[in-house]
């Protein structure tokens, strides 16, 4: 295949650009825009679990072993692999070919319901061994032998330089250690929520986008409409890219 | 003022923007794969601190990957260089509130912070 033959699908310009390269321009920039004020959000969140680990990291180490990493990779996976499908859906976009384009972002969105899926089996888990905060938190350590149960031995031992912080008066020690492991799941069910929450969108863009397609719409004539959601979705990959190994793949301090 | 004819005014047409070639995605593709495999054989072996250092800078090099070749940005104009680049120098800034944690522990309050 030579490149000569490749062209990018005509495009319609709006009145109020000089160019359809300024157009796309203004597009992609505006897409960003938003982009940055996700990367915003989504990074108050890992700040918060950065926070926190660094307080707590035997608890947080503990109540990580709780994830299944191999679910966690399973999903990485799926993930990095819509993101390559939804590439190469753009590019057929660009090109004008309807069929493939279609072709390929309907595995994108097969990719996107293969992680929910993923991700209902681990919450379910989850729900059922009361690992999601409330008044019916529960944790039972399953800590192999030569593990520790640090936080709770140390706090107990009374070791120095534990500062109030970590054991205010009045708190029993085994009490206090089942809040610290709470916070890591609120951050788990937050962040991993807010990321579903955001893969759930996708689905609708794109499925949206798939449907537009199949009835020539004139608003996806232009390849810039899938481009833009293909970046959102590029950016739901990059969220789970760093949520994988900083929740999932905690290491031992 | 009487309307000039203008090449491309008000009738669109092809832009300049780059067509990617299918090997170049496939080839990002694979080595996001690499490096994902590396992400969780890294995290089996026990680096102490050295683990969430390796971790972040695993996927700093991904989400490049996917940044620059995926999202295209390698290929675009210098203004959408410039802004995707601006959420990322925002969350620098946001991680350097980190320096609170750190520096509280070097002065001692006898009731704790």
């Amino acid at each position: 295949m030579s490149s000569a033959q490749l062209e990018v699908a005509p495009q319609r310009l709006a009145h109020q650009f000089e160019d359809i390269d300024q157009q796309n321009e203004c597009y992609i920039v505006g897409m960003w825009t938003f982009l940055v004020t996700e990367i915003m959000f989504f990074g108050a969140l890992f700040l918060a679990l950065t926070v926190y680990r660094s307080v707590y990291p035997n608890s947080f180490f503990e109540a990580h072993l709780a994830l299944n990493k191999w679910l966690g990779l399973l999903n990485t996976f799926i993930l990095l692999t819509s993101s390559f499908f939804v590439a190469m859906g753009v590019r057929a976009k660009m090109l004008g070919q309807n069929s493939a384009t279609q072709f390929w972002l309907g595995l994108t969105i097969l990719c996107a319901f293969g992680f929910l899926g993923v991700k209902y089996v681990e919450y379910s888990a989850e729900f059922r061994e009361h690992h999601f905060p409330g008044p019916n938190f529960h944790f039972v350590a399953t800590q192999p032998p030569g593990g520790d149960l640090s936080a709770n031995s140390q706090v107990a031992s009374g070791q120095p330089n534990i500062s109030s912080r970590d054991f205010p008066a009045g708190y029993h020690p085994q009490q206090l250690e089942l809040h610290k492991r709470q916070l890591f799941f609120s951050l788990y069910f937050v962040m991993t929520g807010l990321h579903g929450l955001h893969v759930i969108i996708g689905i609708l863009v794109l499925g949206s986008i798939w449907f537009l397609i199949r009835y020539k719409h004139p608003s996806v004539d232009d390849y810039m409409t899938l481009e833009l959601a293909g970046l959102y979705w590029h950016f739901v990959d990059i969220v789970w890219i760093f949520l994988y190994p900083l929740v999932y793949l905690i290491g031992r301090q | 003022m009487a309307s000039v004819p203008h090449d491309d005014h008000g009738h669109g047409g092809h832009g300049n923007h780059h067509i990617p070639k299918v090997s170049t995605y496939l080839a990002n593709y694979v080595f996001l794969m690499v490096m994902l495999v590396l992400t969780f054989a890294v995290a089996q072996v026990d680096l102490g601190a050295l683990n969430i250092v390796v971790a972040v800078l695993i996927s700093v090099i991904k989400t490049s990957a996917v940044v620059l070749i995926f999202m295209g940005v390698k290929y675009n104009s210098r203004l959408t260089w410039f802004w995707a680049s601006v959420g990322f120098i925002w969350l620098f800034a946001l991680f350097l509130t980190l320096g609170d944690y750190v520096t509280r522990q070097w002065v001692h309050l006898p009731i704790g912070w």
